[in-house]
């Protein structure tokens, strides 16, 4: 058996006391400020986005309070369970409804709730003349709610609920400018694609509850291992499913790039920082089930390094700023779920890319909209230029982010990602090679971003006027900078010992944490050379020096053209899920006509008739109302004698 | 001569517990204070007087259930004539509250335009009629018809012996036939409706009667715990006995509306003022099912063998005959009678399961009594809303309940629509609503008794159901608006009534766990 492997030890729950036993309110709060918000209509226009925002604050408040509380708890008590109550209670079936705060999930709490509080400050600026901005602020409540369900359910049914709430909310918020039609069918194309996976997710719940009888993270767990293991792979292989669909994972990832279409601050939080990792999540929280299975986790690693290669090449050849983002978000959480797969070695570096990865991608996608805002909406790279002087505060922010993604020394990413990057060779030499192309790419189209956007010369139309965006956009972005600088650093030390409890992973001990990892090893220095490669190869194509053409360049470089049409995502869905689809569905509704519907029309009509009978007895007669009381007492009388005689 | 004197005088008075009685006395004494206040106050400030009478009375009674339940008391009270115990209380606190509900919806919009005629007694479209309507009279006597109703529903199923049993059903009923031809439109149907159920309700009295005669005769005695003794030790001839039940079931099974027993429901639910007809879904409901599950479970559970089969028979008679007729309907309005009668089935399943801790139900597993208790007590919330909602939609002031004039609804009134649609998928039975924790808790109890295929049955029955209600909902939100029909704005007491009853069915279908335990606390019988 593969050493990494083998069955771990995770702390059980203890039931929750003090701060932590109201966890329930981080839902709460942020739930009924967006059901206010809905329900009392234009009333709110002037001060939804400040209760918006503030509901968001306290969750913030009671999270950072939480977890202060665990850090002063011994670590077996840190995991702590708030039962709510039975929603279903009969005789030997129950459907619990509670809370697991432990390690893990307190530390999504704080990301969803800090980085989403930035955020909805953000949005007061940039949503400032949407006169819908009451609902989007509703909206983006909903999904603070949905998402904190999500990691704090304690069983896979409440998770369900969480992962069925964000998606929803996401749908709202793609498809919120809805007078664009582009939009409308961005959220559809999202909505539809996450059914997909849905399908995946519920089909293993009761696979979890025809096998285990439970649904508790702990329940199932326990029972993990006594399990056959075909079952285990089929579980395992059925979360990954619905996983790929919420973290846009090949081959569930062509409605990523679309999903742009909603507003930037929309695309930080949901579709970078949180909602798309909830699959990351998932996978270490089931990781009970993938130490058991090797096939199932081994799909996760492929899946996971062919999405971190695919996003890159989508970034590469991109040149909508929105776009690139988006698919460097698919490229980082390929990296996020390379490491999950990897098992216990690599739950901690997965969850501590996400970490600092929220940090800087937020970062970056809140850069990206100023750069929109001071720009007219516009979103072409070719339409920039040279704007670093214009916009210094983005550009230096913009500049924190981008350090921390390609990985320069000492910046968040540099210690994330060169973890995981490690623990692929160790893992396979092959998935370790293909983990450092994926470095040196992302430097490469980080750099060009770079350098389109705030770099060269200007190459934007003369009635634009590029100014810098005001405090209120401003000041999440420093603060999004600074932690894209010194996240790492911060939390280097200290992330694997606080979540081996919670995702065990006996190996931590293996990869010592320190600051200089990435000097102490080969790998670390060769990671270092190609991300160099990258930048310098960017330099080159799109240094300041060069003209860069309004329109891209026609191309029949097949690499381009592939990356321009999202590696044929959608061509790929159409003639693999589409069009059979439209054919199955031409024949099920063919049968549906001549079978089913037949058979319920039938059986509507057969009803309609007996209907019309027995309508007969309703005559509006007294006196025939009293005969079908007669009747039936000589009928009722009858039974009572046969049961008599029998 | 003195010496009969001295027998007389020692029959003493019977020693009553006024605490334990006092729910059922302050509703009764304020229904007289009601006849009262009509006699002496003046026209104009009588209206509000009503109302304040009749919700002080309201709240005293359920503090005084709250007074006995928390004293945990469980006897049989009154020289054996009331049994207050669990399942007792618990349907007096629904009663009483859920007529609250209903006093909300009768006191919709002001006196002009209230769901109640200005002057009954005069020919419908008459001049004395006109000149009531023109000098803005009211009938405010609805008020303490219902708190009769109310005094009477509450001895129905708390009565522990047949004469009182026989008593409170014609002082819950004779109200009930006077509020039901008071409606304010189409006053000819509404009167017709009275009078239909005046007659089968004779009618029915009539087989109450001699059910209870001949129980009489089989055990020589009217009180429950003596017909359970016979019962155990017979001294008459069996025939007495099921010919004795069969009759008095049929007088109650009339009053819960279930077929073949159900003539009169649809024709009286849609000829009533709306509003009473949401206290008499509601309330009338309860009080008779309280009083068959009590007298089939008390007095004749050890002949349970003899009625389970024939209960079983009704049951799916309910259910079927309900939902078949739904189908075709439509009336709004008619629908929902249609579907209460259904619901009186799915309620049937659970009383033909007879599943109690003593015929072999385990520790913790839902009971009947449970089961019967939960669902009364939402699906009455959900049904005092729903009717509610249909006074609000009118056609030049009449209320306009056919199926077409509710299309589109849901681009007049998003708010009406939705809410509409909600309790619709609650009846249906539909996660998340009251409605379904209700449907899983009468099943639960039905297959526990062993009568999995009534279960079957039901289930199937409740798919056939999906039909009309979803017809509605589709019809409301896909349609296209009728032209004729409006939404009115309902006054703020309608409202209210509307927003509790959403309340109720969202919650009890979301956290049931609280007022399951209070149903399942409320235990079993006392004898």
């Amino acid at each position: 058996m593969n050493p990494l492997l083998t069955p771990l030890e995770t702390a059980t729950p203890v039931a929750a006391t003090g701060v932590t036993a109201w966890a329930w309110l981080l839902i709460a709060v942020p739930l009924v400020s967006a059901g206010v918000l809905l329900i009392i209509g234009r009333a709110g226009d002037r001060w939804g986005h400040f209760l918006g925002t503030l509901a968001s604050l306290v969750s913030a408040g009671l999270a950072v309070t939480i977890f202060v509380t665990m850090l002063g708890l011994p670590t077996e008590g840190r995991s702590q369970s708030v039962h709510l109550y039975d929603w279903i209670s009969g005789g030997n079936w129950t459907i619990p409804l509670g809370l697991q705060v432990d390690q893990l999930s307190v530390l999504f709490c704080l990301l969803i709730t800090i980085v989403g509080s930035l955020i909805h400050i953000y949005s007061i600026g940039y949503m400032a003349h949407d006169p819908r901005r009451r609902r989007f602020f509703a909206f983006l409540n909903l999904f603070i709610a949905a998402m904190l369900l999500l990691v704090l359910a304690d069983n896979y049914l409440v998770l369900f609920f969480g992962w069925e709430g964000v998606g929803l909310a996401s749908y709202l918020l793609i498809g919120f400018w809805q007078e664009r039609p582009s939009a409308a069918a961005a959220a559809k194309k999202a909505f539809v694609i996450n059914r997909v996976g849905d399908m995946g997710m519920a089909i293993a719940i009761s696979l979890m509850l025809a096998t285990f009888g439970t649904v508790t993270f702990s329940g199932v767990n326990a029972a993990a291992a006594e399990a056959s293991p075909a079952t285990i792979t089929l579980l395992g292989l059925l979360l990954l499913w619905g996983a790929c669909a919420k973290s846009a994972q090949v081959p569930l990832q062509a409605w990523l790039l679309d999903a742009m279409e909603g507003p930037t601050p929309v695309s930080a939080l949901i579709h970078a920082a949180t909602m798309v990792t909830a699959g990351v999540y998932l996978v270490t929280r089931s990781h009970e089930i993938y130490a058991h299975t090797e096939w199932a986790s081994t799909a996760v690693v492929v899946i996971g390094t062919i999405t971190l290669l695919a996003g890159a090449w989508i970034g590469c050849s991109k040149d909508d700023i929105k776009k690139v983002l988006a698919g460097s978000t698919m490229s980082q959480i390929g990296y996020m779920m390379l490491a999950a797969g990897i098992g216990p070695a690599g739950y901690a570096f997965a969850i501590f890319h996400l970490v600092t990865h929220g940090f800087f991608k937020a970062n970056m996608f809140l850069g990206a909209g100023s750069v929109m805002h001071a720009m007219d909406d516009d979103v072409d790279m070719r339409h920039y230029g040279g704007l670093a002087k214009y916009m210094p505060i983005t550009f230096a922010t913009f500049g924190a982010g981008f350090l921390a993604i390609i990985g320069f020394p000492f910046t968040a990413g540099f210690f994330s990602k060169d973890h995981i990057i490690e623990a692929a060779f160790e893992h396979n030499q092959v998935i370790g090679i293909l983990a450092l192309v994926g470095a040196a790419v992302t430097a490469f189209y980080m750099t060009r971003l770079m350098l389109m956007t705030f770099g060269g010369k200007k190459r934007w139309r003369d009635d634009v006027h590029p100014h810098e965006s005001p405090l209120v956009m401003t000041i999440p972005l420093i603060l999004l900078g600074i932690a894209s600088l010194g996240g790492g650093l911060l939390l280097n030390n200290w992330i694997g010992g606080w979540l081996q409890p919670a995702v065990g992973g006996g190996n931590v001990e293996a990869h010592a944490p320190s600051l200089i990892a990435g000097f102490a090893s080969p790998i670390g220095w060769i990671t270092l050379a190609v991300v160099a490669i990258g930048v310098i190869i960017a330099f080159v194509f799109f240094g300041p020096r060069k003209d860069i053409p309004e329109v891209a360049p026609a191309t029949r470089n097949p690499l381009t053209v592939a990356g321009r049409h999202d590696l044929f995502g959608d061509a790929f869905n159409d003639a693999v899920v589409v069009r059979p689809g439209e054919a199955l569905t031409r024949g099920v509704l063919a049968v549906d006509r001549g079978g089913i519907d037949g058979a319920i029309h039938g059986f509507v009509g057969l009803l309609g008739g007996l209907s019309v009978v027995v309508r007969r007895l309703q005559t509006g007669y007294v006196r025939s109302y009293a005969l079908v009381m007669v009747v039936g007492a000589a009928v009722l009388g009858g039974v009572l004698v046969l049961t008599q005689l029998s | 001569m003195t010496q009969e004197i001295a027998v007389l005088m020692e029959i003493s008075a019977p020693t009553l517990d006024y605490r334990l009685l006092a729910p059922v006395l302050i509703v009764f004494g304020a229904a007289v204070v009601g006849v009262v206040v009509e006699a002496l106050v003046p026209r104009a400030a009588r209206r509000l007087t009503q109302v304040v009478v009749a919700f002080a009375a309201l709240v005293a009674a359920m503090v005084m259930v709250g007074v006995n339940a928390s004293a945990g008391t469980r006897i049989v009270e009154a020289v054996g004539s009331i049994a207050v115990d669990g399942p007792t209380l618990f349907l007096w606190g629904a009663l009483i509250l859920l007529t609250g509900l209903s006093l909300l919806v009768f006191l919709d919009r002001d006196v002009d335009d209230s769901p109640f005629t200005p002057s009954a007694a005069s020919v419908p479209g008459g001049v004395t009629e006109q000149e009531a309507q023109e000098a803005g009279h009211a009938h405010t006597e609805v008020f303490p018809l219902t708190l009769f109703a109310l005094s009477g529903m509450l001895v129905f199923p708390a009565a522990n012996d047949l004469l009182t049993l026989f008593v409170a059903l014609e002082v819950l009923s004779l109200p009930l036939y006077v509020l039901s031809g008071l409606a304010r439109r189409r006053r000819l149907l509404s009167q017709e409706s009275s009078l239909k159920y005046f007659l089968l309700g004779a009618m029915s009295s009539g087989f109450f009667l001699y059910g209870i005669t001949l129980l009489y005769g089989y055990s020589g005695t009217f009180d429950y715990a003596g017909i359970a003794e016979a019962v155990l030790n017979p001294t008459q001839p069996a025939g007495l006995l099921i010919a004795g039940l069969g009759l008095l079931g049929m007088g109650l099974l009339f009053k819960v509306g279930a077929v073949p027993f159900h003539s009169w429901t649809p024709d009286v639910y849609v000829g009533a003022p709306t509003p009473v007809t949401g206290f008499m879904a509601a309330c009338t409901k309860i009080a008779a099912v309280g009083a068959l599950l009590r007298v089939l479970y008390v007095a004749l559970g050890a002949a349970r063998w003899d009625w389970q089969p024939a209960l079983a028979v009704v049951a799916v008679l309910t259910m079927v005959v309900g939902a078949i007729m739904a189908v075709t309907q439509t009336d709004v309005k008619r629908i929902l009678a249609y579907s209460s009668i259904v619901h009186a089935g799915f309620i049937l399943t659970a009383i033909v399961g007879a599943h109690q801790l003593g015929s072999g139900a385990q520790a913790g597993a839902v009971t009947s009594i449970e089961a019967v208790l939960f669902y009364l007590a939402v699906y009455g919330a959900s049904t005092i809303a729903a009717f509610a909602l249909l006074t609000m939609v009118r056609d030049r002031g009449v209320e306009a309940n056919n199926v077409s004039d509710w299309a589109g609804l849901a681009k007049k009134s998003p708010r009406v629509a939705a809410a509409f649609a909600f309790l619709l998928l609650s009846f249906a039975g539909i996660p998340l609503t009251s409605g379904f924790i209700g449907k899983w808790v009468v099943f639960a109890a039905a297959w526990g008794g062993g009568y999995a295929w009534l279960v079957i049955v039901a289930v199937l029955v409740s798919v056939v159901t999906a039909v009309f209600y979803f017809g509605i909902i589709v019809s409301m939100f896909f349609g296209e608006p009728a032209e004729t029909s409006e939404v009115v704005e309902p006054s703020i007491p309608t409202l209210l009534a509307v927003a509790i009853g959403i309340a109720v069915t969202f919650v009890a279908g979301v956290v049931p766990g609280p007022l399951l335990e209070l149903a399942a606390k409320a235990g079993e019988f006392v004898r």
